[in-house]
């Protein structure tokens, strides 16, 4: 299922205002990938131009090529709801829909899908939730809201609804940022068990993390204010953490930023 | 009262709940002033309604529940009932609900999901202006130009469903159209930007994580609303048509000019004249000089008076049950 990602001349741009400024890089399929950098530097602004979800904001519009398997997502006959079903997409903040039940959360993505085959539903639900290691917390509370688990449980449970209907990418974005270091590392742990299957890009702030959880590593960075977000470098993640090519990088991480 | 205060700063410790700040105690006697002033008001007006209602409704000779009669003239021989105007108040604005609750919606959901945000502003405010229109000049329109406009519809309704209670011959013509049926749409009209404008503010709040959490998971527009804004919104819809009930249930000038009265008892058709409670006590204003039978009113106006308190109070707890979620 997992696929790999290409990213061409990517240029993003917000009405008037240029974003992002010329990002190419690859994701190779069945690995984690990290987005690093300060805030407003474009990282999750490209996260989300992945699987179009930036669209959502009015006057926003790409320029380059963005290849899913050597297919462009972003050719004229592509629709972004298929786009959205095959790359699936977990949020800073736990976002499950509130009046549903763990169990419809979790399928609720097939069900948009036409899917109303209970058993198979059923059979569904429990995979997704022990894939995303929630299963033995909630097995016995199937049909209580997904509102009264909690933060980090929220958050696995939205892992759970994404990896449902078998994306063949998965992004991330900042999905530890709002969670205690124990769901965080329940989410990691996690993270780690989902790249056997799934192509994985995650945007994070906390560079221990970025160094524990990925394969490669993009900086991203941006010359000042108004101007366009741009990758600095991509590179394994133990080079980018241990000899990193260029300065900018180093000062970042090392902490000597601006 | 300063000493007081600076003695607190310098001992965070020791903070006694006793320090009073004059600016705090002066605004929360007047907020506290305010509030209460509407609850005065309103047990003021029970009481009254009360207080005139009873001697009337000692001396009915009718049963005031089920009596159809609205006999008033001979204050000794009071006969008087509210069946009637029940059932003309709650069909009225029934009607007027099960039209204005849909197209409402409709509006709603174009306004904060599909119009175009150049187009989203003028719009809603030509919708709020609906709401800013003399309930008079509803009545004009509804009796000059509304009226005529259904009647062909309405006798077509009552040939062809006619075996349906609520679409049987009525006791009256339907020649005019002063009927429920005309009224009922015209009060849709009153509660249009009513229902609209509260449920356009809950949709507009839709929290943006969930439209997203159902974007990545592609869903279409439409089952982004299904999944998102209507399970978020629904019980501000539901407050907002309860509000707007309570608004057609007391609408009075536009339901005198339009309804035509009838000298036979109502049949629960939408085809039936009459009057409201509102309507009715706003007939007889001019001759309200004897007690008694301007105690009829009263207790007419008093149940009016509970009906549009437990709509509201209905709208109330169902708003409430969100706001504790």
């Amino acid at each position: 299922m997992a696929k790999r990602i290409d990213v061409k001349d990517l240029n993003i741009f917000y009405g008037k205002f240029h974003a992002v400024d010329r990002v190419t890089l690859a994701v190779p399929p069945r690995s984690v990938t990290a987005f690093i950098g300060p805030s407003g530097c474009g990282k999750s602004t490209v996260l989300r131009s992945l699987n179009r979800m930036h669209e959502v904001t009015p006057g926003a519009r790409v320029e380059g090529k963005v290849l899913l398997d050597g297919e462009d997502i972003y050719a004229s006959a592509v629709d972004p709801v298929e786009v959205r079903r095959t790359i699936g997409m977990v949020f800073q903040r736990p976002n499950p829909f509130p009046t549903m039940s763990i169990r419809d959360n979790v399928v609720a993505g097939l069900r948009l899908g036409g899917m109303r085959n209970k058993k198979q539903l059923d059979e569904i639900a429990e995979r997704s939730l022990r894939g995303a290691n929630l299963w033995a917390e909630v097995s016995d509370r199937l049909d209580k809201p997904g509102g009264s688990l909690s933060g980090g449980q929220q958050q696995r449970l939205c892992i759970a609804r994404a990896i449902a209907v078998q994306p063949d990418v998965l992004l991330m974005d900042e999905p530890c940022s709002a969670l205690d270091p124990i769901s965080t590392l329940a989410i990691e742990d996690l993270i780690g068990e989902l790249k056997k299957d799934y192509t994985i890009v995650i945007v994070t702030h906390n560079m221990q993390q970025a160094a524990r959880v990925s394969d490669q590593t993009a900086f991203f960075n941006l010359h000042g204010v108004g101007q366009p977000g741009r990758l600095v470098e991509i590179d394994d993640t133990e080079k980018i953490f241990s000899n990193p090519g260029q300065q900018a990088t180093e000062d970042y991480i090392s902490g000597r930023f601006g | 009262m300063i000493g007081a205060m600076t003695s607190d700063s310098g001992q965070p410790g020791v903070r006694t709940a006793a320090v009073r700040r004059p600016g705090d105690t002066i605004f929360r006697t007047l907020t506290t002033g305010a509030g209460l002033a509407i609850v005065i008001a309103i047990a003021l007006i029970g009481l009254f309604l009360l207080i005139k209602a009873v001697p009337s409704l000692a001396a009915d000779k009718d049963n005031f529940l089920i009596s159809a009669n609205f006999v008033t003239t001979d204050p000794n021989n009071l006969m008087f009932g509210i069946r009637d105007l029940l059932i003309v108040t709650v069909l009225t604005s029934l009607v007027a609900l099960v039209i204005a609750m849909p197209v409402s919606l409709g509006i709603a959901l174009f306004l904060t999901q599909y119009a175009p945000p150049r187009l989203s502003r003028p719009f809603a405010y030509m919708v709020d202006l609906l709401a800013a229109v003399p309930s008079i000049v509803y009545g004009l329109w509804g009796i000059l130009v509304l009226g005529p406009a259904l009647e062909p519809f309405e006798i077509w309704l009552n040939s062809t469903f006619g075996w349906f209670p609520l679409f049987a011959t009525g006791n009256i013509p339907i020649s005019g159209a002063g009927t429920i049926f005309t009224v009922g749409v015209v009060l849709a009209a009153m509660l249009l930007p009513i229902i609209t404008s509260v449920t356009r503010e809950v949709f507009r709040q839709t929290p943006v994580m969930q439209i997203e959490g159902a974007l990545a998971l592609g869903a279409t527009k439409w089952e982004v609303i299904r999944t998102t804004v209507l399970p978020f919104g629904r019980s501000g819809y539901i407050a907002a048509s309860m509000l707007g009930l309570g608004r057609a249930l007391g609408e009075t000038v536009a339901v005198l000019l339009i309804l035509h009265s009838s000298p036979k008892p109502a049949n629960f058709s939408l085809f039936d004249g009459g009057y409201t409670f509102a309507s009715k006590i706003a007939s007889a204003a001019s001759e309200f000089s004897q007690p008694l039978p301007t105690g009829a009113y009263i207790s007419a106006g008093l149940v009016l008076f509970v009906l549009t308190f437990v709509v509201n109070a209905v709208a109330r707890s169902i708003a409430g049950g969100k706001a504790a979620k």
